[in-house]
């Protein structure tokens, strides 16, 4: 597209709603943000009901900043808290039903490519923990087994926050949830090893403890996906709510995971590298 | 392939020329698919349906369709196939039994999605105890979803209501996908006389700007969605917005009425309008209900049929016209529940002269004899049993 439908036509700049002029005029359309300039240009989310320290709103917030072409990106969620903010943002969302967003962004995706063959449209998955590696297991892996091009991106806050802190696959063991009031029984799910596995191209993890980091995560695993075949980013999000994560000790604790089990970890196959140099090096030659 | 041409939908549906072939009914849906024009096909195997996506493979292997694959599961396919559709492309699938109800919460979703597409339903039973044989019990869980649903007695009409549903579905004042029973082995694997389009003709392609609800393929501004997504804003919102989304999908239910009209003749097809005793049936069970209204005429008898092509919309009014001076009505079904009878009892003021019945089930075939036993005794015509050993 995509900057063509993004634009007011001449003439119109007053009757468009301000939010909508300011998104044009100030916001990412068109260019290259970087991140740590969040809260000095119109974001593509802004208002949204999580709660008050929540670490999955942060991460969503840079997970817009970052986005490499947002006029042609679409987000695809699922029941959970994410979509509490997806589905406000200024990027076309789609909610489907239960665990099904691997499966829709495999029909989205492709009916995307026969259409426009030559043009890049990002198609992004954003679900949880619960969405993508328990309800929706299935169709997340097998996404990745027929090498679909999207990105799947899980806000791992290990639990079902949205409807009110049962356990998931994603909670560490022994951990005392509902639906586990006797600890659960079983260990953390390894989705990275299964991404992996299953034949994503470039794997990551992280805690959301360095934003420049996160955005270049999350580029580079939509830009790979654009070429090569499916990746995957595992990210902490703490919930502070079932957690009882003090609001003003969230960072804390993403620093303390990040020590324990959430270490920067990066994956990708050789020609994603590759790939990733060249385009890398360009960006230097052009900056000098 | 040859080179296929797109000609107008009208013209495609109701002037092109036909030739004859002598067809199974996953053939005739296989071939509709082809003449449709369809972007993507997304396959999972079930017995009875396999042999139509097999067919439908194929086609895109010869390079009708421009995409296919074997999904992971039903919930998978259906759900993929609601992304392709909101990508904007033309989408078809089909199920059976305990697939249909396998990808029935994405199936129920489809209208509200405003998903436009043609889901082929070969029925079967749904387990248990495990069968493979051709109930249509499953087309109850299909009437309550807003979808389309159309019911094909023969070859015939799997190959029209495919080629139809795609037109009708797509039609901006529905947009809502559509439905194609029919029984399982008893039309997909046996073979009939099917009139079809030329091979080389095909519908104009999807336009997804033509519709009530836009594409997702970033190709239009964009917009924050949700400022107050309903569910989490208030509960007024909620059920304010469910309840106006859901009463425009039955519209557009009932608005599908005029194009079933227009394409396929109308939703319930009349033979000997003057009967003093009616059957009426639907799918196979229609084929034999044409059979036990040859058997009466050969004895004098006047009975005369209602075959009801179109369940969803249900023609309320016209089959309470039809029956308003039949002495009985007989609604033979190819399942215990008798969805059809229900549905007839609740069109008809006076429906105490409705017989449920006979009903053949876990898939077996409907006897002719058994119609003619309501037959008589609703006209109260006393026959010995004969026993053949």
């Amino acid at each position: 597209m995509g900057l063509e439908y993004v634009r007011i036509s001449p003439g119109f700049e007053k009757y468009m709603p301000k939010d909508y002029v300011d998104l044009v005029q100030y916001g990412q359309f068109g260019r290259q943000i970087d991140v740590q300039q969040l809260g000095q240009f119109k974001e593509l989310v802004e208002e949204h009901p999580m709660c008050a320290g929540c670490f999955m709103a942060y991460f969503i917030r840079v997970f817009y900043a970052a986005l490499p072409n947002p006029e042609d990106t679409i987000v695809i969620g699922t029941a959970g808290c994410a979509r509490l903010a997806l589905s406000q943002a200024a990027v076309p969302f789609v909610y489907g039903n239960y665990g099904d967003t691997n499966a829709v962004a495999s029909g989205l995706k492709r009916a995307l490519t026969i259409r426009f063959p030559d043009k890049e449209k990002d198609v992004v998955v954003i679900a949880g923990d619960g969405g993508l590696i328990d309800i929706g297991f299935g169709m997340t892996m097998h996404s990745w087994f027929r090498r679909e091009k999207f990105t799947t991106i899980m806000v791992d806050n290990e639990v079902y926050g949205n409807t009110g802190g049962q356990e998931s696959g994603m909670s560490p063991k022994g951990v005392q949830l509902k639906m586990a009031p006797k600890g659960k029984q079983f260990d953390k799910i390894n989705a990275v090893e299964l991404a992996k596995t299953a034949g994503c191209v470039y794997v990551a993890k992280l805690a959301p403890t360095n934003p420049k980091r996160i955005a270049k995560t999350i580029r580079r695993a939509i830009l790979a996906a654009r070429h090569f075949g499916p990746t995957f980013i595992h990210a902490y999000t703490s919930c502070n709510i079932e957690y009882s994560i003090p609001t003003e000790k969230v960072l804390e604790d993403a620093r303390k995971r990040e020590k324990q089990d959430f270490g920067f970890y990066e994956w990708m196959t050789d020609e994603v590298k590759e790939y990733f140099e060249e385009i890398e090096k360009q960006s230097q030659e052009v900056k000098a | 392939m040859p080179e296929q041409r797109v000609v107008d939908a009208d013209y495609l549906l109701l002037e092109a020329p036909r030739e004859r072939k002598f067809i199974t009914g996953a053939q005739a849906m296989a071939e509709a698919v082809k003449r449709a024009n369809v972007d993507i096909a997304i396959a999972y195997p079930i017995t009875p349906q396999s042999e139509v996506m097999h067919l439908v493979g194929d086609i895109w292997a010869q390079g009708y369709l421009k995409d296919y694959y074997r999904a992971e599961e039903e919930y998978g396919a259906m759900s993929a196939i609601a992304g392709a559709v909101r990508g904007g492309a033309r989408a078809f699938s089909a199920t059976s039994g305990p697939g249909l109800l396998r990808g029935l919460e994405a199936i129920a979703s489809w209208p509200g999605h405003r998903i436009p597409a043609v889901l082929g339903v070969l029925t079967r039973v749904v387990n248990a105890p495990l069968s493979i044989q051709p109930d249509n019990v499953e087309i109850a869980y299909l009437l309550h979803c807003g979808m389309v649903v159309l019911h094909a007695e023969n070859q015939q009409d799997v190959f029209d209501f495919t080629l139809a549903g795609f037109v009708i579905s797509e039609k901006v004042d529905v947009y809502i996908p559509v439905a194609v029973c029919t029984e399982g082995f008893f039309v997909t694997h046996a073979k009939g006389y099917v009139s079809m389009t030329p091979e080389d003709m095909k519908l104009p392609p999807r336009d997804p700007y033509k519709a009530p609800v836009p594409p997702t393929d970033c190709e239009i501004p964009p917009a924050r969605i949700q400022r107050d997504a309903p569910v989490q804003k208030s509960n007024f919102m909620s059920y304010l917005i469910h309840a106006v989304w859901q009463q425009e999908v039955w519209s557009s239910n009932i608005r599908a009425m005029k194009y079933i009209y227009k394409y396929l003749g109308g939703p319930i097809e009349v033979v000997n309008p003057d009967a003093e005793v009616f059957i009426v049936a639907s799918g196979c069970a229609a084929a034999q209900g044409r059979e036990a209204v040859r058997y009466a005429q050969l004895e004098g008898l006047n009975v005369g049929l209602v075959k009801v092509k179109s369940i969803r919309p249900f023609p309320e009014k016209e089959i309470r016209e039809v029956l308003k001076k039949a002495k009985a009505v007989i609604v033979p079904e190819h399942n215990i529940v008798g969805w059809l009878a229900k549905e007839v009892k609740a069109a008809i003021p006076d429906n105490d002269k409705v017989i449920g019945g006979p009903r053949v089930y876990g898939g077996m075939t409907l006897p002719v004899e058994l119609i003619m036993e309501k037959v008589y005794s609703a006209l109260g015509i006393k026959k010995e049993k004969k026993v053949v050993v």
